[in-house]
């Protein structure tokens, strides 16, 4: 069941490069301070920069002692501080605030660096405070941290909630530098596809910074692009992750492809931490399947394990020597993955086991459905009621909200009333629907609970049933098939398409539409999907591409989600690019600090 | 709950998927736990010289990640200049494009000097061996300070640099222009001139958020007429009180605020239940429940469903009159009756009052008689119970309740209920699976024996 490599497979463009830009950038960097200094790093850098280099980098460069930022006074007795932050304003002001130098009359040397870019806003910070000319500041362009062979992330935990939610447009040119670094070390592009208002932003951005800049002609390791913004589909991020990868994540939170095992893992005292990535062999088979899948593949490993352990009875001193020499390392590393992912999965089933899982996805595929809504509208009610994981029920709620148009609001009594910021919110982004006004009564209605009445209950079917008309999501997954007929036995097994990260439920809309427009090589004869997700669709050809277009890597296709994306995406598009060898190798990239859409959506409402 | 039981079976049968259950009686689940003693049975082996230079660190411990052989000639060779790269073309935005000539000002050189050092540039610097030199030519400052603004003194000048840079797309470029105007112009003109200008207003309003100039942003707000969302700005603020007297008053005093119908019934409902809350905290803590099972928090701030768990465990018996009465809270707050009823169900099987918890389900019907009765579906209460720890004794009562034959089975055989199970298949006829479960039971146990019985009573007519 593991999906063999294909031979024919275009090598991927090497991406360790982009890791060494960055590591010698900092490093030019931080010389910029001669002699020794205290380096303040922010808290969400730290991932990221343990990716790309280490404290020994650091050292050789004379830092002498590393603090994370914490908004708490500064206690270093270093003459050269140096700060490693993000743009944000909180920051800046922080910096001047915690450090009492002027008033005591200390002199030291300040360097702040700023990554990706620097804003004018926080210059107008250090501008208000009087401390220019007393602190020098820089720009690290650390754009892009490769994660793993095929998956690229920008690392921005801000650009979801900036972009989506406030509607500031700041990393627009960031996305962009970063499309602009790619296709200046892997390009030339022959053609970008896109949909959204950011996606085209962005692609302005970098076609005005290609304008700009000149070009080294080389051989092409990425041939076309696919720019997608999250909004576009909010459903897909919604919905329950079953695929292997999705699950970790969702249960121990990987970070910058690295997760922490817990002690329930582990079957000892001690957490450890593990790069995920395709490094690790075991991971690497599993991590697309279905979670079904999993256990069967593992008993097999762990059998196989068992064998070839058992191969040393009986050996004699020579092949003994040969067997620790040459096989002995492998098993155990082999056994050590085996045995922590094992570990993982029972956690897993523990955890899922607790919460209704089985439940909670059939409520999830009754609204991608369409059926039995009254069901589910009663399912989610109870599910506050009971003050189940707040996050799930806003999941399930906002859920509801876009397939079907509805709302509730028990939600504040279960988990407080505080929570009108975040409907607020949530209203904002479109992830709740406001209701119309002759809708109140179905909002009343459900508030008073009295959903069990029949009379009651069949009134609020016909509302939905009418609202559903205006749903796009409906719509939508009529016209591109994303429910696959339920008559059928789906086989999770053997997937036929990508549905099977859903269960064989539903195919995520995003990945439907990057399939459809890479194999129609553009938008014709979508024009009505385009209308219903509010167009701002794009395809466009880079000239002179067609001479070198029959080379491999014009099937590498560079998807960016500007937002973010899940493990379950990821796990569609990597499918798609085994089904589809004509044309499709993928590689994605997402833009967020991690690509849990859903909590994001939530955590980022304060 | 009243499921449609047909519906719900129409499901599973009709079901796309191969049932796939995260019930720890799986056999998938089995297999792992097999697989798990597997590996561990060959753990002392591998144990013997620990070795764990496998796992690669990803902490602040100083160790190598693998050394970086930075090869300068190798990357630079590969980066030979050649003719110019094939321009995309632009895309028809459905942005006003601001004709540039309008301006008497060179404002596109403005913005050129936003647009970063080439990345061409910035990679044979990268490329540089001396890392050490100072480069003159790296430094390179957002260069929109370079350019004076100051030059851009009429209004019109102002709006056609602020249009500019929205059609520009610069998230950047539109704040430092809207900063820029927020220092030279009046706060009436400035907003009368964001109204029409959505983009800006929205970067607008997020600087103004992120730089916590709370005061302005009510003002802008105000003036725009958005009252609503002005409301909910200042109701934000009483996140930032700690103190819940003065949180109350605050909150008391948001009640005036213009919300929205809907919204302003829930800010009156935190006003009460805080006021509530604060009451309920300070009654004296003595009766025996507390030194039983002594709070592990306040109840302050917390939800309503909360307060009423609260109030269901420590405050259940007392008269309706008390603040802290359940059915006082039930009745403040138009609670209902499913709300109440799971939240009174879970607290009081926390205490194992299970009398309590039999008297939520009785209800008499006219002619006197007693049945249980349920808001929620069977299955959900014995799941609730379960959570709670309930003994099998009592959780058979309700296991029994559940109406549909193959979820009651599944429930029994899940809790160990095998009296309904037993009872269950001799009501459906189903010698088999009477045989097959008898298998399942200890030798010599009263189970067994019941099965026997039933297995050779001679007057059931078995349907296999």
């Amino acid at each position: 069941m593991a999906h063999s490599a294909r031979t024919d497979c275009p090598e991927l463009p090497d991406f360790f490069l982009l890791k060494r830009l960055a590591r010698d950038q900092l490093i030019y960097l931080l010389e910029q301070l001669p002699g020794k200094k205290d380096l303040f790093i922010e808290a969400d850098l730290m991932s990221p920069l343990d990716r790309i280099a280490n404290v020994s980098t650091l050292k050789q460069h004379e830092v002498d002692k590393l603090y994370k930022v914490e908004y708490k006074p500064i206690v270093s007795t270093s003459d050269q501080l140096c700060f490693l932050i993000r743009p944000r304003i909180q920051t800046v002001k922080w910096i001047y605030v915690a450090n009492a130098d002027k008033a005591t009359g200390r002199f030291r040397r300040y360097k702040i660096i700023f990554t990706p870019q620097k804003f004018y806003a926080c210059d107008a910070v250090l501008e208000e405070q009087g401390i220019i000319g007393d602190v020098t500041t820089d720009e690290w362009s650390f754009y892009l941290l490769p994660l793993d062979d095929d998956i690229i992330s920008l690392e921005l935990p801000e650009f979801f909630r900036d972009n989506f939610l406030a509607g500031d447009q700041r990393w627009v040119r960031t996305a962009g530098s970063a499309l602009h670094l790619l296709h200046s070390l892997y390009g030339p592009f022959s053609k970008v596809y896109g949909i959204g208002r950011c996606s085209k932003m962005a692609y302005e951005s970098w076609r005005e910074q290609v304008e700009e800049g000149e070009q080294k002609a080389r051989q092409a390791e990425i041939g076309k692009v696919f720019l997608i913004d999250r909004d576009v589909d909010f459903v897909t991020p919604l919905c329950s992750q079953v695929v292997y990868e999705g699950l970790v994540d969702d249960i121990f939170k990987i970070k910058c492809a690295c997760v922490e095992f817990g002690p329930d893992v582990t079957s000892s005292d001690k957490s450890i931490k593990v790069m995920l990535n395709s490094q690790d062999r075991v991971f690497n088979e599993i991590r697309n399947e279905h979670f079904s899948n999993v256990f069967g593949f593992l008993s097999q490993k762990a059998r196989n394990l068992q064998t070839s352990y058992d191969k040393r009875r009986g050996m004699d001193i020579k092949q003994m020597k040969t067997f620790v020499s040459e096989e002995l390392k492998g098993l155990k590393q082999e056994h050590r993955l085996l045995s922590l992912h094992i570990g993982a999965c029972e956690s897993i089933m523990k955890k899922k086991t607790k919460q209704d899982f089985q439940e909670l996805l059939k409520t999830e595929h009754s609204l991608l459905e369409g059926f039995e809504i009254r069901e589910s509208i009663s399912f989610i009610e109870e599910h506050i009621n009971r003050q189940v994981s707040m996050i799930e029920s806003l999941r399930l709620l906002c859920l509801l909200s876009i397939t079907e148009n509805g709302k509730s609001s028990f939600f504040l009594c279960s988990y407080g009333v505080d929570h009108l910021l975040t409907f607020a919110n949530l209203r904002q982004l479109g992830l709740l629907v406001e209701q119309q006004p002759g809708e109140t009564l179905t909002v009343m209605e459900s508030k008073v609970g009295k959903l069990v009445n029949d009379r009651t209950g069949g009134k609020l079917s016909d509302a939905f049933s009418s609202l559903a008309k205006k749903s796009n999501f409906r719509a939508l997954s009529r016209k591109l098939n994303l429910v696959p007929k339920s008559d059928e036995e789906y086989d999770l097994r053997v997937p036929r398409d990508m549905a099977y990260i859903f269960s064989g439920a539903y195919v995520p809309l995003s990945c439907k539409l990057i399939e459809q427009v890479l194999e129609r090589d553009g938008w014709t004869g979508l024009e009505e999907v385009t209308r219903l997700l509010n167009g701002h669709e794009f395809a466009v050809t880079g000239y002179g591409a067609d001479s070198k277009a029959k080379n491999d890597a014009q099937r590498i296709i560079l998807v960016m989600f500007l937002g973010g994306c899940t493990f379950s995406e990821i796990s569609a598009l990597r499918f798609l690019g085994r089904e589809k060898p004509s044309m499709l190798f993928l590689l994605t990239i997402w833009l967020m600090e991690t690509p849990r859409v859903s909590v994001t959506l939530i955590s980022s409402i304060f | 709950m009243m499921k449609n039981k047909a519906d719900e079976e129409d499901y599973w049968n009709s079901s796309k998927f191969k049932a796939f259950t995260f019930d720890d009686e799986d056999d998938e689940f089995s297999r792992l736990k097999e697989s798990k003693r597997a590996v561990n049975s060959i753990r002392p082996l591998v144990d013997e010289d620990d070795d764990e230079e496998e796992v690669e660190k990803v902490s602040w411990s100083g160790e190598p990640v693998g050394s970086i052989s930075w090869s300068v000639n190798e990357t630079a060779a590969s980066n030979q200049r050649t003719d110019r790269e094939p321009a995309f073309p632009k895309i028809n935005t459905d942005t006003t494009s601001i004709s540039k000539s309008h301006s008497g000002y060179s404002l596109s050189a403005l913005f050129k000097g936003e647009t970063h050092r080439s990345l061409s540039d910035s990679s044979v610097r990268l490329y540089a061996p001396e890392l050490r030199k100072p480069k003159s030519e790296y430094k390179v400052t957002t260069r929109l300070t370079a350019v004076s603004l100051e030059k851009f003194r009429s209004l019109q000048d102002k709006l056609l640099l602020l249009d500019y840079a929205v059609s520009a797309h610069d998230g950047n470029v539109i704040t430092a222009v809207l900063i820029y105007l927020k220092r030279t112009l009046s706060k009436e003109v400035l907003f009368r001139e964001l109204t029409d200008r959505q983009t800006a207003l929205r970067h607008f309003i997020h600087y103004l958020t992120e730089s916590k100039d709370q005061r302005l942003l009510l003002e802008l707000l105000r003036a725009l007429g958005r009252t609503e969302d002005m409301a909910l700005l200042q109701y934000k603020e009483h996140l930032g009180i700690a103190d819940e007297n003065k949180r109350r008053d605050f909150l008391k005093s948001c009640l005036s605020l213009p919300f929205s119908p809907e919204d302003s019934v829930h800010v009156e409902d935190h006003y009460t239940l805080l006021e509530r809350q604060i009451i309920i905290e300070v009654i004296p803590r003595k009766q025996e429940i507390f030194q039983k099972f002594p709070r592990k928090a306040s109840i302050l701030n917390m939800p309503l469903i909360t307060t009423l768990y609260y109030c269901c465990f420590y405050h259940y018996t007392e008269s309706e009159g008390t603040y802290s009465s359940p059915l006082n809270i039930r009745q403040t707050f138009k609670l209902s009756e499913k709300q109440f009823f799971v939240t009174a169900l879970a607290a009081r099987a926390k205490l194992k009052a299970w009398p309590d918890v039999d008297a939520l389900f009785t209800s008499r019907n006219w002619l006197g008689f007693t049945r249980k009765k349920s808001p929620l579906s069977f299955q959900r209460v014995v799941d609730v119970l379960h959570k709670n720890s309930a003994p099998t004794q009592v959780l058979q009562d309700y296991v029994a309740l559940v109406d549909d034959a193959e979820l009651r089975i599944t429930l029994a055989q899940k809790h160990k209920c095998h009296d309904i199970v037993i009872n269950t298949y001799r009501d459906l006829k189903d010698r088999q699976q009477l045989l097959g479960y008898r298998a399942k039971m200890a030798r010599g146990s009263a189970e067994e024996r019941k099965i026997n019985e039933l297995l050779n009573n001679s007057q059931i007519r078995w349907k296999n």
